[in-house]
């Protein structure tokens, strides 16, 4: 059974991974998970300084989904480079590091000196909607999109991934943009942005006002987009939003997704991520799947 | 040793109004200290985050622990855990969290340990019986301290076994009439280290009486912080706290409550 997938012509030796922002390095995971058997591990957003975040609270529970506003707090890529991709590097798994900025220069300097650390892939954020300045900024205007990742393909060494966020009104549209610019995949859906209110209190229950929304809740939406973005380009596509195991998974390999990445449901269920490997087996196994490009795209 | 796995359900009551008291079957008990937490599931699967709950006590075969926690409104999570009944299962994540380490807080031969004070407030007062226990067994003698809004009092018999029990009352009808604090100023308690547990307006209390208290002599204090947390190992970064100094995991003044306390030195944060 081949469950090997190809994305920039890197090899993962299956199609699953964790999203940014909810794995870590995968350090704090390591009793929960054995790391070998992921796909990749996608690390956490790290920028060229150390990030302190926003203030607290910064998370919240919603129906089927959870609200945060963390604000890409990081260490940095000094203590990143040193400490976590040594880390990273004692497991058989690929490392794709997320990589966010609040400016174009800011990306530039991270992507060049990820450019000749030991990692596979750079995954671009463009898409965070909980900073003031940067992230999401760069992934709502086409234009702006089509700037960053012209700018960064020029200055990376790495195959890039833009990740896309889904609070816009045209998925395809940005979706083209970045093929067009040079990226090398493109990966959605990042959060949506939300807000939740205490009743009590008569205030918002995040200090940040707003959050992204993840969790199963926003699954149809990630789907939705996933196969949008499927139809409008040809370069690779990483899924996720709300996978909580094999089906959900195999729902987006369908729509069009080349791997998926589960997120929020690694702080439910830390088991998720290999549940999900093993689901895909077991789905491939019963239906006489010999290779998941079977299925990958299969719904058009 | 961290898992998420399932418990059985030894016995479950209320003892206090909104006050439940939950003996949970698990392996992970023999793992557990003071101040240490587990996350809870809830049956309801479109409530997705395990609650945060400190552990109350641990069986003395260490087979066992006991959750004390309040449901905190009709639709909370909590208010799904309250339900469950004798053999019932649940899933639980654990453990979690640094609790109250006393090499670190009384030093290696524990010589630190003089006019130890254990201070539990409201839904604080659970975390302090397992503390109290521990103290106990390690021979340090020490005065607790539990605050309560009212007369409905609860842990209070077992929390007169292990240390000298004082109690405060914010209406006067136990006790002092006032809080953990008004106790020590009452009655004259000699506070050279003190353990807390309890609402951030009580910590803050501490924090400043341990800070700027006259007697001549430093007090120490350790108090356990709560953030609305979504992994509880660290991951996520959802409940942080500023710290004075910068954190070495997270490269600026951020430490995280979940996996770096929630037990803190009260001079090392900013509340």
């Amino acid at each position: 059974m081949n469950t090997t997938v190809k994305i920039a012509g890197t090899e993962f030796k299956n199609p699953v991974m964790s999203a940014s922002g909810t794995f870590g390095s995968g350090m704090e995971y390591e009793e929960f998970v054995n790391l070998n058997k992921l796909g990749a591990v996608v690390t956490k957003g790290v920028s060229n300084i150390p990030w302190e975040g926003n203030p607290t609270p910064r998370v919240a529970e919603t129906y089927g989904g959870m609200l945060n506003a963390i604000g890409l707090q990081n260490p940095g890529l000094d203590v990143f480079c040193s400490r976590d991709i040594p880390f990273l590097q004692k497991y058989d798994t690929k490392i794709i590091v997320n990589v966010c900025g609040k400016s174009v220069s800011d990306y530039i300097e991270a992507v060049e000196r990820l450019s000749d650390e030991p990692v596979d892939m750079l995954e671009i954020n463009v898409s965070c909607p909980n900073v003031k300045e940067g992230a999401i900024a760069f992934g709502q205007d086409p234009k702006a999109l089509d700037n960053i990742t012209r700018e960064i393909k020029a200055h990376s060494k790495k195959p890039v991934i833009m990740k896309l966020s889904p609070n816009v009104t045209d998925i395809a549209l940005m979706a083209r943009t970045a093929e067009n610019a040079g990226a090398d995949a493109i990966s959605l859906i990042n959060t949506i942005t939300g807000m939740k209110i205490d009743i009590n209190r008569r205030k918002f229950v995040l200090a940040n006002k707003t959050g992204g929304l993840s969790g199963p809740a926003i699954k149809p939406i990630a789907v939705r987009m996933v196969y949008q973005c499927a139809q409008a380009v040809n370069i690779p596509i990483i899924g996720m939003g709300g996978i909580a195991n094999a089906e959900d998974a195999i729902e987006f390999l369908m729509a069009g997704a080349t791997a998926v990445a589960v997120g929020a449901m690694n702080f439910v269920n830390p088991y998720t991520m290999t549940e999900v490997i093993d689901g895909i087996e077991g789905f491939m196994k019963k239906n006489n799947i010999s290779d998941i490009h079977e299925i990958i795209g299969c719904v058009r | 040793m961290q898992k998420k796995t399932t418990a059985t359900v030894i016995s479950q009551q209320m003892i206090a109004d909104g006050i439940h008291d939950l003996w949970l079957k698990t392996d992970l008990a023999m793992y557990a200290h003071a101040g240490q937490f587990v996350g809870v599931y809830t049956s309801d699967v479109s409530k997705l985050l395990p609650r945060p709950i400190s552990i109350c006590e641990i069986s003395d075969d260490f087979k066992a622990m006991r959750l004390v926690y309040r449901v905190s409104g009709e639709n909370a999570g909590t208010a799904d855990i309250s339900k469950l009944k004798e053999n019932d299962t649940v899933s639980i994540i654990g453990i979690l969290g640094n609790g109250y380490e006393f090499v670190k807080i009384f030093g290696e031969d524990l010589s630190g340990a003089n006019d130890v004070v254990i201070m539990g407030g409201g839904i604080g007062i659970p975390p302090i019986l397992q503390l109290s226990k521990e103290l106990y067994a390690h021979g340090i003698k020490h005065t607790v301290i539990a605050g309560y809004r009212n007369g409905d009092l609860y842990l209070n018999q077992d929390l007169a076994n292990y240390g000298t029990l004082e109690i405060a009352t914010e209406d006067g009808s136990v006790g002092t009439r006032g809080n953990v604090l008004d106790v020590v100023r009452e009655k004259g308690i000699k506070t050279g280290v003190i353990l807390a547990c309890g609402p951030l307006p009580m910590l803050k209390a501490i924090k400043k009486y341990a800070e700027t208290s006259n007697n001549n002599r430093e007090v120490k204090a350790f108090i356990s912080l709560e953030e609305r947390m979504a992994c509880g190992v660290g991951a996520c970064l959802g409940c942080v706290c500023k710290t004075v100094h910068k954190d070495t995991h997270s490269n600026v003044n951020n430490a995280r409550i979940c996996t770096d306390g929630p037990v803190f030195d009260c001079r090392e944060v900013m509340i």
